[in-house]
């Protein structure tokens, strides 16, 4: 009963989709309230009716109904509850209906809250909105409907793929959908602006909240995902180059663009064609990140569910919103008003550097992930495209960005003087400097590009410094006139240094644990001492160890450092006996930001095992950076101007609609 | 500065990045990718020390040698042709005889393929997706099997 109301919930809420995609876009061009308004209830209520279905799917999971199909597939009696739960969104049924259950709050949310803006533009964006919300509905009820009924219920689940039995593979797709997904408000505020002719400083203003939004989630969704890979798939890597790995980056990539050129548009009411553009582009990412890890087009790693059918609707659904949103685009955008002048050396200008070279490095991923599509698709051989390639392409773009961006928030409004910017960061040179020179000093010339990283990671992090420095005018007035400065500094001053801030701390920590991490791979027998890195890890034993739905191999080592004992290491393997799976428990041992990390292998001849130690300084800090410049777009969020609403443009003629 | 002028600036700006982006891509792409192989197109292509290749295909049954200091040998199979493939560390969890490996790395001199980097399949429904197509060509491929391969339910 419970997944046929949860089935049914499902299509009444594509009935409600069809409305809300038709009637408000008719409420609008006549500017009838009536119809205008019921968007925002149909958009409630679809929220509601998804919820249901999602509540419904989640019982089945909770219960252990396995007449379900994909509860049959996903779950197992005896995982702990919180799989049973997460398994709901482990597999592509259920996680295709989370994607959906995301895109309907959304809609809610602005339902609920976007009082503040124009009715016809509140219409048109929820509209929009529906457009995609049905397409997605009808793709779940056609292609994927997670409450298929089994003939005859099995008396017991095949059990989560092992290694999404994770605590942080509870968390980390919901986060990435939530920003995936975020970006749609961006994409559904652009086509309702094309559809309307209209746009202004107000539009940048409405949008820049959900795509901070949507923007948070992606960069803590991402961070989690690289953290998660780092500990279970045993070999210390954080970041893969793998297709689905680079489907979250590219949305986030074009989302950070579309954040700064906002910015933009909010103040200076330029680069508006820019800034619709790259919202379109933004979710257009995002719909390809799905086809890509739905479609099971490219082998990856994280290809657990895929179907070549689903491809080809995911495909279509491609076609119609890229190609639907560019074509508007093309035939829309000449009729929005050019706005503000500026030089090229001006805080815009800087602000277009940040969107060129960040959308060119999100070219040379988008290159490198589809390459090998076309490839086969043209001449039949088969590739793969690694890591070297990215690192050759899209590192030296990041890394010129990352070079611009201290010198952007120096530079004024309209004209800005590269000279007296530069002279202002002159003690972030001096920092960057030191800071190169020291890594030559400690680490001596084992990597001769990684100082300079080092170098740039300290220079972006003092410029992010002095940049509030210099607006708190710390140093040069009383600290009282400090304080009362710093509170009153708007909280998006505060966010940018602190995003940027981040960054740098990723960086710091990606060369750190690249560059001068070390490693041991060995077969080691009880009683033996290994040592790395100045650390001795004494290996004591095995032990077996029952788990609730698994058993498990645990190894237990002594670390000591410079003779006394620091603690103990106990990483583990897991027997998953419903898949004849095995999954791996890296042990991790903090040293300050950097980590031991310590995994096995097999069983070796002789009574030994085989392990993987490995040392990785600074490692932390890449994931640390990714919260931080979390908390960069929180403070922003946070910002009264963001909160408060935009002011209602006064009626001027150039605001008119232009048709 | 015109508006005309600023435009240009701006593009030309655009055009240089674009350019070197360009470069940069189309460099890294005559050297840093990696080409698929199956056993059967290695033992008839004979790829020189030099190139870096995909080989993928099953693990043998009965061909896993282990050695000394983690040094393994398995033959992989596509049903028509075998290659020898050497490698030092440690293989993944889901590596077993009988089932789907991709190796990468070099064909050495004496026809052993040196592999430095192992990938198994991932779970007992996911096959990689060239092993699949490997074992078709071959004719081995076999539709029950198919269940095994990926996401067909």
């Amino acid at each position: 009963m419970i997944p046929e109301l949860g089935h049914y919930a499902l299509v009444l809420a594509l009935g409600l989709g069809l409305i809300q995609s038709v009637v408000p876009v008719i409420g609008a061009r006549r500017h009838d309230a009536a119809l205008m308004g019921l968007a925002s209830s149909t958009a409630l209520a679809q929220f509601a009716f998804v919820g249901l279905s999602f509540v419904a799917l989640a019982a089945c999971y909770v219960t252990s109904d396995f007449s379900v199909m994909t509860v049959f597939e996903n779950s197992n009696s005896q995982m702990p509850l919180i799989y049973k739960i997460s398994s709901v969104w482990g597999n592509h049924e259920g996680s295709m209906l989370l994607w959906v259950l995301i895109l309907s709050l959304f809609g809610a949310l602005v339902a609920a809250f976007g009082n503040n803006i124009p009715a016809t533009l509140k219409a048109n964006v929820l509209a929009v909105q529906s457009w995609i919300a049905s397409t997605f509905y009808l793709f779940i009820l056609l292609t994927s409907n997670p409450f298929l009924r089994l003939a005859q219920a099995p008396f017991e689940g095949r059990d989560l793929n092992p290694i999404l039995q994770d605590p942080g593979l509870a968390v980390h797709p919901p986060l990435l959908y939530l920003g995936y997904v975020g970006f749609s408000m961006a994409f559904s505020f652009a086509i309702a602006a094309l559809i309307e002719g209209r746009i202004d400083a107000a539009w940048a203003r409405w949008v820049r909240p959900w795509t901070l939004v949507a923007w948070m989630c992606l960069t803590l969704g991402i961070a989690g995902g690289s953290y998660w890979a780092y500990y279970t798939l045993g070999w210390g890597g954080f970041w893969f180059w793998d297709p689905v790995e680079n489907a979250s980056l590219m949305p986030w990539l074009a989302g950070t663009a579309l954040l700064h050129s906002a910015v933009v548009m909010e103040k200076r009411n330029a680069l508006k064609v820019w800034t619709i553009l790259l919202a379109i582009l933004t979710f257009s990412l995002s719909l390809i990140g799905t086809f890509l890890v739905r479609s099971g087009v490219l082998t990856s790693v994280h290809s657990f569910a895929n179907d070549p059918r689903r491809g080809v609707f995911i495909l279509g659904i491609l076609i119609m919103f890229i190609g639907g949103g560019l074509s508007l685009f093309a035939w829309r955008a000449p009729v929005l008003k050019q706005g503000g002048l500026f030089a090229p050396i001006s805080r815009e200008g800087a602000l277009v550097f940040n969107n060129l070279f960040l959308t060119t490095a999100c070219l040379t991923v988008l290159t490198g992930t589809l390459y090998p599509i076309a490839l086969e698709a043209l001449t039949g051989a088969k590739i793969s495209v690694g890591g070297p390639f990215f690192n050759l392409t899209f590192g030296p773009l990041f890394l010129a960005l990352m070079f611009a961006m201290p010198f952007g928030p120096l530079l004024a409004w309209k004209r800005g003087d590269l000279y007296g910017a530069t002279q202002r960061l002159m003690a972030a040179f001096g920092i960057g400097l030191l800071a190169i020179g020291l890594s030559f000093a400690i680490e001596g010339r084992t990597s001769v590009l990684a100082p300079f990283g080092v170098g740039l990671a300290f220079f972006v992090m003092t410029g992010a410094v002095i940049d509030l420095v210099e607006r708190t005018g710390l140093f040069r007035l009383p600290l009282a006139a400090v304080a009362s400065r710093a509170l009153g500094l708007p909280r998006s001053a505060w966010g940018t240094a602190v995003a940027h801030f981040g960054i740098a701390l990723t960086l710091l920590g990606i060369i750190g644990a690249a560059a001068w991490g070390t490693e041991k791979i060995v077969a080691v027998k009880p009683g033996e001492t290994l040592s790395l890195s100045g650390y001795e890890l004494a290996f004591n034993g095995l032990k077996r160890e029952p788990g609730p739905n698994y058993t498990a191999v645990a190894a237990d080592f002594t670390v000591r450092e410079g003779g006394s004992v620091i603690g103990v290491m106990q990483p583990s393997k897991r027997s998953f006996s419903a898949r004849e799976q095995t999954t791996n428990e890296a042990a991790l041992m903090m040293r300050g930001a950097s980590q031991l990390y310590l995994s096995l292998g097999d069983d070796e001849p002789g009574g030994g095992i085989a392990i993987r130690l490995y040392y990785k300084p600074l490692v932390l800090l890449i994931w640390a950076g990714g919260i931080i410049m979390m908390l960069g777009g929180a403070l922003s969020l946070s910002d009264r101007r963001l909160r408060v609403g935009a002011p209602r443009p006064a009626a001027k003629p150039a605001l008119a609609p232009a048709e | 500065m015109t508006r005309k002028q600023r435009r240009l600036t701006l593009i030309g700006g655009s055009g240089a990045v674009l350019a070197v982006a360009l470069g940069l891509v189309l460099y890294s792409l005559s050297g840093s990718i990696v080409f698929f192989n199956s056993p059967t197109d290695i033992s008839e292509k004979h790829p020189g020390p030099t190139t870096r290749i995909r080989l993928g295909g099953l693990v043998k049954p009965g061909s896993i040698e282990r050695g000394a200091d983690l040094r393994i040998r398995f033959d992989v199979t596509d049903g028509k042709s075998d290659i020898p493939v050497q490698y030092q560390g440690v293989v993944p969890d889901l590596f077993r005889e009988g089932q789907g490996v991709v190796a990468e790395g070099t064909l050495g001199a004496n026809g052993v393929f040196d592999a430095d980097t192992i990938l198994a399949k991932h779970d007992e429904r996911y096959m990689p997706k060239e092993v699949v197509e490997a074992l078709k060509k071959s004719g081995r491929w076999q539709e029950d099997s198919a269940d095994f391969a990926g996401g067909k339910r």
